[in-house]
């Protein structure tokens, strides 16, 4: 086994002498990065499909850790759904 | 016999014509060389591609191989080295992980479809870069093993009562914490309100792959300009001081990622609200 993303990150080196962690990698390349509709159809919807049963694996939601940021400041992104 | 296929990684400005000598050498996914794909003779929006096995990306193939961590990996890895070595030279934007055409004709033919709100985006991401800002909380779960507690502090309490009251002790230390991170969140919105020009919250990490120590509680990208990328990270860096249960920390910078896609478009139209 080896580990999932090579040494800790700390604030202070800079990015390009470490080894990035995969997942933040994921995060932006799962859910960022432009979605055209390539000849091999996987919609949308197929890639939330797939971030989902990725994160059974990678993630482990637990009850009683629900997020304690609810209250706080509503997504920038958000506010156009009106 | 292989069949290949074109996986398309960005789409970029090569004004200068360097894009070709960047991504020399460059193993692209499953170790192919990465190419360049224009529109037309004198277009300088392009697309960087490489040919990928048919058997590994069709459909089910790749439903499949999503599902396998390593495989995964592999990929993520080798997209992101492209990523990095155009973004060293040129406003790049990334594509969605697994975006794959039939041939490289295709790849040119939606290039063409698309060149000038591809041309558009790369406009407004010139010289901007993306960094990720992550919260963590410090202080213990609740549901880790209390620590034993200090025999003189609960002479007197029966096992239980002991047990009950250093789990309220450690119930008020978590709480402080989530309100020292709440006052670190305010803080970092702050700095952030004066270097960056927009903001996208990625869901917060948790499971094996998240890195502690702590429990990540916001995660965050920012899009910053380059000539406010240093006192944002400082600003950022320093949210946290004076309070011992709370992390920040800062990755970048990165190529912008989280704000490929302009906040007001839709990338399909008439999806469903």
């Amino acid at each position: 086994m080896r580990p999932a993303g090579g040494p800790p990150a700390t604030t202070d080196e800079p990015l390009p002498d470490r080894q990035i962690a995969l997942i933040d990698l994921l995060d932006r390349l799962l859910s960022g990065g432009v979605v055209l509709t390539g000849d091999v159809v996987l919609s949308i919807a197929d890639i939330d499909l797939v971030r989902i049963s990725l994160r059974a694996l990678i993630v482990s939601i637990s009850e009683h850790n629900p997020s304690p940021w609810s209250a706080l400041a509503p997504s920038v992104r958000d506010d156009h759904d009106g | 016999m292989t069949e290949v296929i074109s996986y398309a990684y960005a789409v970029a400005r090569d004004a200068g014509g360097s894009l070709t000598e960047a991504l020399a050498g460059l193993p692209g996914v499953a170790d192919a060389p990465v190419h360049l794909v224009r529109a037309g003779e004198r277009g300088d929006v392009v697309v960087a591609v490489s040919p990928v096995p048919e058997e590994d990306f069709h459909e089910a193939a790749l439903r499949a191989n999503l599902e396998d961590l390593e495989w995964l990996e592999s990929v993520a890895r080798a997209h992101h080295r492209v990523i990095e070595a155009l973004a060293s030279r040129t406003t790049v934007l990334p594509l969605r992980l697994a975006t794959v055409y039939l041939d490289d004709e295709r790849v040119r033919r939606m290039l063409e479809a698309r060149q000038e709100a591809f041309a558009g985006r790369l406009a407004e991401l010139a010289a901007h870069t993306e960094w990720g800002v992550k919260i963590y909380v410090e202080a213990p779960a609740p549901t880790d093993r209390p620590a034993p507690p200090p025999a003189d502090a609960d002479a007197g309490l029966s096992p239980g009562r002991a047990y009950l009251s250093h789990r309220k002790a450690q119930r008020h230390a978590r709480e402080d914490a989530y309100r020292d991170a709440e006052e670190v969140a305010r803080r970092v919105e702050a700095a952030a309100r004066g270097h960056a020009v927009d903001r996208v919250q990625h869901r917060v990490q948790q499971g094996e792959l998240a890195r502690g120590p702590g429990e990540n509680v916001v995660n965050d990208a920012y899009l910053v300009p380059l000539g406010q990328a240093e006192r944002f990270r400082a600003d950022v860096s320093r949210a946290a001081e004076g309070l011992s249960g709370v992390r920040v920390e800062v990755t970048g910078p990165w190529a912008p990622y989280s704000f490929a896609t302009p906040p007001e478009t839709e990338p399909v139209p008439g999806a469903a609200p």
